[in-house]
């Protein structure tokens, strides 16, 4: 970690913090993570509320915690508030971030799911339910194949990909838990042997 | 809302749609999208593959997280507003508690390197667990409109857009998922469903 910051959080700041959650919640096409490269040149390179090293441990540890990835978006705006002062600023930033980045999106998937369902039987409704389903699918595998390369790339890193196609194999094929792959990856990379 | 049919499960309250979802968030180590298809529609059978599917298309066309949304969605299905509000709430709450206890503690356990190797093992198996994921919903495909054939072209060209050229998910969804809409529009007849 470099040098924490110290800040001085008035109230308008903490408005600009909400307001910019509230933009990045509509432009968030693809899910939370699709905005983080617009996070960090806001918090990061604008503001100067976070460290280069808190905003990449922040989305480190909402990858690896259990729950949606989304909460990496809690993280940074606790991170903002230890910066501007400690616990409780830490927990309004946690409230204003995710809050802000929730409230438009939902509200909007929302509506616009409640008048899918009362129209499904128009054909516009109906065709757009089975022209998107192979995009769906295939939007899974590619998503696989980002993740997969995120964690090796090279051929040396062939270990790696040996476990996440036995791991799809085996969740393909069998019925056993989730939790026990995850927890044999993570004693695999423990003893360094991926 | 419509009801569902008879033979389908549903969640008995919004105390067990929120029990459920905050139980489905905390086995979701890196992303809660396996665990959530596995559990609602392997075990608990809330909803069919093909339902599964329609969701998540939404859920990821529209803004925000895509996890969030879906629960949403989900919840919607038997309790409306309230149990959009009540999934949502089990997927951020209690995941939200405990990825702030893991930020507490990571300063100190960052430099381990059994530590980060055990983060990637996690992440390879996850990546494995979303494209079984894929697999198994691709099954819903063979009722599609658009035929096999025409899934499986789609489906490439989404794979090799997304995971190999690295285009923005924006342009591919209105462009390809665009096409397969129309082409999917011009093979249903006009009419309610038959």
């Amino acid at each position: 970690m470099t040098e924490p910051l110290a800040l001085v959080f008035t109230l308008q700041d903490w408005l600009a913090l909400f307001l910019h959650y509230l933009m990045l919640s509509l432009l968030a096409i693809g899910g939370a993570i699709s905005t983080a490269p617009d996070m960090h040149r806001f918090l990061v390179e604008q503001q100067h509320w976070l460290t280069d090293a808190q905003f990449n441990a922040s989305i480190a540890i909402a990858q690896a915690a259990p729950g949606p990835n989304v909460l990496f978006i809690a993280l940074l705006g606790w991170n903002v508030g230890l910066n501007a002062g400690g616990m409780p600023a830490g927990l309004l930033g946690v409230l204003l971030s995710l809050a802000g980045m929730l409230i438009p999106s939902t509200v909007l998937t929302y509506t616009a799911a409640q008048w899918g369902q009362r129209n499904r039987d128009l054909r516009a409704v109906r065709a757009f339910k089975q022209g998107m389903a192979p995009i769906v699918v295939a939007l899974l595998i590619a998503t696989s194949w980002i993740l997969g390369s995120a964690n090796g790339s090279g051929l040396q890193d062939w270990p790696v990909w040996l476990l996440t196609l036995a791991s799809a194999l085996i969740v393909w094929r069998t019925r056993l838990h989730l939790l026990w792959l995850l927890g044999a990856g993570a004693l695999l990379g423990w003893y360094g042997l991926i | 809302m419509n009801p569902l049919p008879p033979d389908h499960p549903q969640p008995r309250s919004l105390t067990d749609l929120f029990v459920s979802f905050t139980l489905l968030a905390l086995q979701g180590f890196g992303g809660v999208l396996a665990v959530v298809q596995r559990e609602l529609v392997e075990k608990k059978r809330w909803m069919t593959r093909e339902e599964f599917i329609e969701d998540w298309a939404v859920a990821q066309i529209m803004p925000g997280p895509n996890v969030v949304n879906l629960s949403m969605m989900i919840g919607a299905r038997s309790f409306g507003l309230k149990g959009a509000m009540a999934a949502v709430a089990g997927m951020l709450v209690v995941p939200l508690m405990l990825v702030l206890v893991l930020a507490l503690v990571y300063a100190r356990f960052s430099s381990h390197p059994e530590v980060a190797g055990a983060l990637r093992g996690m992440g390879a198996v996850a990546a494995g667990l979303i494209a079984a994921t894929g697999i198994k919903l691709s099954s819903a495909l063979q009722k599609n409109v658009l035929g096999l054939r025409l899934c499986a072209a789609l489906g490439a060209l989404c794979f090799v857009a997304i995971a190999l050229l690295r285009w923005p998910l924006g342009y591919v969804l209105l462009g390809l998922g665009g096409t397969a809409c129309v082409l999917a529009y011009r093979r249903i007849k006009p009419g309610p469903k038959a």
